[in-house]
């Protein structure tokens, strides 16, 4: 089922009962999030993320525009006639019933014509459990079990009436590191094997990129950029998603452009033919760094962290603020207080120094 | 380490002392007081030891009368003012616009002293050959015959005492149920609401089993009290209840202490003994019950 959002807005009061102004959560988001795919939903704390999850789950509903499931107007609808599932954070499992019963709560809400019997529910309950893996835990009870495990009733529970949708809510904060990184190839695996279409929101950019088909990065209320994680890595619309997306982030150089060059204090590090003469932030990746004796960019080392595969050099440059983080080969042994680089094109971008806006320079 | 322990119990002892003085060496004492047949508390002598006191107590209609009502009075409004109690906080729940005053409105009960409300009950539903209380207006003015609600028939008497009771116990039970419900996580609800989980449904299944260990405090706190009534009484119906055959045990406990017919230690610490036993026993069956039905997160 494909979610189109047109146009959709999302206002709020402000908290300050005396300030008329509103605060708006969501502002003008149009998408269409395909058929069948994982989404994240992916921006700092406060930036209309989560809200937009409500929006389409229906727990809110928008300011202005319109939301559809496939062709289906779904606007007003409430959120339980719109067939979703939702796991929150903390997986809000009812703390005194066994996985079982958890996972049979919604299957024993339909009523009218499609009330099951008893028989039909348990089939259907053990079947989202055998899904997520949980079959030999159905009469514990969520306490009993580690966060991961009551991760997977949360998303059984959320399954088992077979959504239209599935909406995860920052379905892996409360897990821990190697958790983490268990359950979220699990969610992938459980989205790929059911075909349900997922969004799933986070602020851990990793996460977002790691297991979506395409990611939805917001800030303030604004979309900034959607597309394949990729694509949105190497090529960012503009400083802040450059910024927000990779670990270790983007290094940031106050530059210029000048006869034809990206310029770094007096090096001039690459030819940029296509753009006009101006000052600029240049963002180069961790990995955009190569060692080269006659490089143009110098550096002054302050670490060097061996990593085993590669590694990481923690070094600084008069026309950054921050330190600059540069991972480069194992084998380059790096000695000495200063280091000459030369850049890797594909991993330079320039921005414009006030509304930071990307610059293409070739 | 031997320092510490002598310490140790230095630090207890204030604490200790009081408790012996003020809890332990009562609590002895009426267990032996109510062991010692015809005692007299003037000449303090005693003809000999046995359970008389207790068998003089159980056959009293006095006493049986009191425990009557005590039950009567705990059966009734405990699951009444508890009930009352959870609507009520379900419906400040409901409304968060004027959830602040009717808060303090339903809190103003409790700061109100009991003989002072006991006074305003009385005038409420009096009945005397001059005038009529506001309650018997109101039945006149549907057509019904007027009740001497104060001294006139039992049931009136029970009804008010029972609707006394609730009245004065209620500010408490929704002070506390009205924050139990706010502490539940709102994540629950919304997740219900996305299931489609019916309005009772949810009640039934996650508000109750979350809010279970205020209810159940607050049921055994309720029950206790209800079985220690005694003040509410005297405000309703005066000092002498045996005669307005309105007593509870600790009412008659108190008479048989310093009543017209006091001086009777030895009686009044049995019947204290009893309502000890009683009120074990139905706390006793309380835990047993909460065990299947409260849920400590």
């Amino acid at each position: 089922m494909k979610i189109s959002l047109e146009h959709v807005t999302k206002q709020f009061p402000n908290r300050n009962r005396k300030d008329k102004s509103v605060v708006t959560a969501v502002n003008d988001f149009t998408y269409e999030i395909p058929d069948g795919t994982l989404t994240g939903l992916l921006g700092p704390s406060g930036c209309g993320k989560s809200t937009t999850l409500n929006l389409i789950c229906g727990l809110e509903t928008p300011t202005s525009g319109r939301i559809y499931f496939g062709g289906e107007d779904v606007t007003d609808l409430p959120p339980e006639m719109r067939g979703v599932g939702i796991v929150f954070q903390n997986y809000a499992l009812y703390p005194h019933l066994t996985v079982l019963e958890n996972i049979l709560f919604p299957l024993q809400n339909l009523r009218g014509a499609q009330k099951l019997s008893k028989q039909v529910m348990l089939e259907k309950a053990k079947e989202a459990a055998a899904l997520v893996q949980i079959s030999d835990y159905l009469e514990r009870r969520p306490k009993e079990m580690s966060g991961g495990q009551q991760q997977r009733v949360a998303i059984a529970r959320a399954l088992v009436k077979r959504p239209r949708i599935l909406l995860l809510d920052e379905p892996l904060s409360n897990l821990d590191a190697r958790l983490r990184l268990q359950t979220r190839e699990e969610i992938r695996r459980i989205q790929r094997e059911t075909g349900i279409t997922t969004v799933f929101v986070t602020h851990d950019q990793e996460e977002a990129m790691s297991i979506s088909d395409q990611i939805v990065v917001m800030k303030s209320g604004l979309v900034q950029q959607i597309g394949k994680p990729q694509e949105v890595y190497d090529d960012p619309v503009n400083l802040f998603v450059a910024k927000f997306l990779g670990t270790p982030p983007v290094n940031v150089f106050e530059g210029r452009i000048e006869n034809g060059q990206l310029w770094i204090g007096q090096a001039a590090v690459l030819p940029a033919p296509a753009a006009k003469p101006q000052k600029v932030y240049v963002g180069i990746r961790p990995e955009g760094f190569i060692p080269d004796p006659a490089g143009p960019l110098e550096c002054r080392v302050h670490a060097v962290e061996v990593m085993g595969r590669d590694t990481s050099v923690v070094c600084s440059h008069d026309a950054a603020s921050a330190q600059i983080r540069a991972i480069i080969d194992a084998e380059n042994k790096i000695t000495g207080e200063t280091v000459r680089f030369r850049l890797r094109p594909a991993k330079v971008d320039a921005f414009h120094i006030e509304t930071e806006e990307r610059i293409a320079l070739s | 380490m031997k320092m510490n322990r002598f310490k140790g119990w230095l630090y207890l002892l204030p604490a200790l002392l009081f408790l012996g003085v003020f809890m332990l060496y009562p609590l002895v004492d009426v267990v032996i007081y109510s062991l010692e047949e015809g005692y007299n508390s003037a000449s303090q002598t005693y003809f000999g030891v046995g359970l008389y006191n207790f068998s003089y107590v159980l056959h009293d209609p006095y006493f049986l009368q009191a425990v009557k009502n005590t039950l009567l009075l705990v059966v009734i409004t405990v699951p009444v003012s508890t009930g009352l109690a959870l609507l009520i906080s379900m419906l400040l729940a409901s409304i968060p616009k004027l959830r602040d005053l009717f808060q303090t409105v339903f809190f103003l009960p409790y700061v109100t002293n009991t003989l002072a409300v006991g006074l305003v009950f009385m005038i409420l539903f009096k009945k005397t050959p001059y005038s009529d209380g506001m309650i018997n207006a109101l039945i006149a003015l549907f057509g019904g015959e007027s009740v001497d609600f104060i001294d006139g028939p039992y049931w009136a008497k029970m009804l008010v005492m029972c609707l006394y009771t609730v009245w004065v116990v209620m500010p408490f039970k929704i002070l506390i149920l009205t924050s139990a419900l706010a502490s539940v996580n709102p994540d629950y609800y919304k997740v219900a609401r996305v299931d489609a989980t019916p309005k009772w449904r949810i009640f039934t299944k996650i508000t109750l089993p979350m809010i279970s260990p205020m209810i159940f405090y607050l049921v055994i706190t309720g029950f206790i009290g209800a079985f220690k009534a005694y003040s509410d009484e005297v405000a309703l119906f005066g000092t002498n209840l045996n005669a307005a055959g309105m007593n509870t045990i600790v009412g008659y406990v108190y008479d048989m202490l310093y009543g017209d017919s006091g001086g009777y230690p030895s009686y009044a610490s049995a019947a204290a003994l009893i309502l000890f036993a009683i009120v074990l026993t139905i706390t006793v069956i309380n835990l047993l019950v909460s065990r299947r039905h409260v849920h400590y997160a």
